[in-house]
């Protein structure tokens, strides 16, 4: 059974808990992978996000997420003028996924300092989201957990490493997916835990040299 | 752990413990959160806190929202009920405040969804009018929150609490039969009693369909709380006058869901039949989203 705040709650910037809070999460989510902030952003709406987003302020409430905003900031229904006087330019258009859940964005940015990432996500529901694509990759990535993702070398060892520097920081992993696109070359792993991952675990980690890039995603 | 799936099952531990639905349920999260009562009691008071600024802002505020369709209602039957009106004061606040929260969600504010952000205008509604009129303090309100929850959460375990599952009778109808449970407790009502309220509200809204205008979270759904919020109050007095519903709390929910499965997808928050297939509805629709189809 649910919890009583899932009932109750979430405490949210409205009108709708998928179209506006879940869109500030994925903004939000979105945001974090890339670890960086934002300088250029591509957005593509598809199906009821594009259909009957506008109205819903989904536009505002992924700014606002990729601003690092929560989904209970008064400041989402200016986020679009806050973005653009921040110098984050923010590009929506809309686009037909096909076989994907009807609240779903991908969100393609370029950070302030070069660094790119691509991140496909839906909303399910109840403010609740998945991000579903990170760079070409299919994952499994919901934000209720902290999480760290890794881009590494497809060769044995890498993910023990991983996991060892999680094992003395005393950090347990609830959930983990590894994937990649061909054999030997990069995979992408996914570890979520119950407990909060540090910045100190975080550094070893991105320190690692089969690591080649390292996210960390804090619960948002 | 306080363990329960029923409304029933939630009536034995109440009345075997001797205690208020309230306490079962703050056990309940207690437990499942692994905090405790007073971090679990902090965030039910943060929300009604929101509700009721939620309240301040909107019965005060003219601004419309993006679509033009909703906004001022609140303050303009708040002007409209100061002076006269058929309806006692406190059904007239009901509607006021849920009007007001409504408003709030709709114009991109604060508000708590309570189950949904579709009808986070009714807990606020019944209960605060409820409270001003019982002259409860604040924390009755908070506990009553906790009640709504447990309503609530057995509404979501056997039926939905999402309009596209279950149509209108899953937001606005849990909503209402969520207030109405809590209100009977504000009241000093029975658990049991606080059960009948719960299913006289839910029944009445059984097959409430989900068709609101160009998609948005407007047409219907905002004057709707306003009925939502004043229901609750009528089945919370017809509980605590002794009146019970014949069919029982849990029967009346499983009817919930065995309609909301019979109940055709375009009537399920798709916007693809009744008031948002009106000519009216249609010319909004094409209005606001015309050029982008």
């Amino acid at each position: 059974m649910k919890g009583v705040f899932d009932i109750i709650g979430p405490i949210m910037i409205g009108p709708s808990s998928s179209h506006t809070a879940g869109a500030t999460r994925l903004g939000k989510i979105a945001r974090a992978i890339l670890g960086e902030e934002p300088s250029q952003v591509m957005v593509r709406l598809h199906g009821s996000f594009a259909k009957t987003g506008r109205g819903h302020g989904t536009d505002k409430a992924i700014a606002a997420g990729l601003l690092g905003f929560s989904s209970d900031d008064e400041r989402i229904p200016a986020a679009l003028t806050l973005a653009s006087a921040a110098g984050m330019k923010i590009e929506f258009t809309r686009r037909d996924f096909a076989n994907v859940h009807p609240n779903t964005a991908v969100i393609e940015m370029v950070g302030k300092s070069g660094r790119k990432a691509s991140v496909m996500g839906s909303s399910i529901g109840g403010g609740s989201i998945v991000v579903t694509q990170i760079n070409g990759y299919q994952v499994e990535l919901t934000g209720e957990y902290a999480t760290l993702i890794t881009i590494h070398e497809d060769r044995p060892g890498v993910v023990a490493l991983v996991t060892q520097v999680l094992a003395q920081e005393k950090i347990n992993v609830a959930f983990m997916r590894v994937s990649r696109q061909e054999r030997g070359a990069e995979a992408l792993m996914i570890l979520e835990s119950d407990e909060p991952i540090s910045h100190q675990a975080y550094d070893i980690v991105a320190n690692i040299p089969a690591v080649k890039v390292a996210m960390l995603v804090l619960p948002c | 752990m306080e363990r329960f799936s029923t409304f029933m099952d939630l009536v034995g531990l109440a009345n075997n413990g001797q205690c208020l639905l309230s306490e079962v349920i703050i056990n309940y999260e207690v437990q499942k959160s692994r905090t405790n009562r007073e971090s679990v009691w902090q965030q039910m008071d943060q929300c009604l806190t929101v509700m009721i600024k939620a309240v301040e802002k909107g019965k005060d505020s003219q601004e419309k929202s993006v679509s033009g369709m909703v906004g001022g209602d609140a303050k303009q039957f708040g002007d409209y009920a100061k002076a006269k009106g058929l309806l006692g004061s406190v059904t007239q606040k009901a509607i006021q405040y849920a009007l007001a929260v409504s408003e709030v969600n709709a114009l991109m504010g604060r508000i708590v969804a309570s189950p949904t952000a579709g009808s986070c205008g009714i807990l606020p509604g019944a209960l605060l009018a409820a409270s001003e009129a019982l002259s409860v303090p604040r924390e009755k309100i908070v506990a009553g929150l906790f009640t709504a929850a447990g309503v609530g959460l057995i509404i979501n375990e056997h039926a939905s609490l999402a309009g596209a599952a279950g149509g209108c009778q899953a937001e606005c109808g849990a909503a209402s039969a969520m207030a109405a449970a809590a209100v009977v407790e504000m009241a000093g009502g029975t658990p049991d009693q606080a059960g009948q309220a719960m299913a006289l509200a839910l029944k009445n809204m059984l097959g409430l369909v989900c068709d609101p205008v160009a998609g948005l979270v407007e047409v219907p759904c905002v004057k709707r709380n306003a009925f939502g919020a004043v229901q609750a109050l009528v089945a919370a007095e017809l509980a605590l006058a002794g009146i019970k519903s014949v069919i029982p709390p849990d029967e009346v929910i499983a009817a919930s869901y065995e309609i909301g499965c019979l109940m055709p997808p375009s009537l399920r928050e798709t916007s693809d039949a009744g008031l948002a297939k009106t000519p009216t509805g249609q010319e909004i629709e094409a209005k606001l989203f015309g050029e982008n189809k």
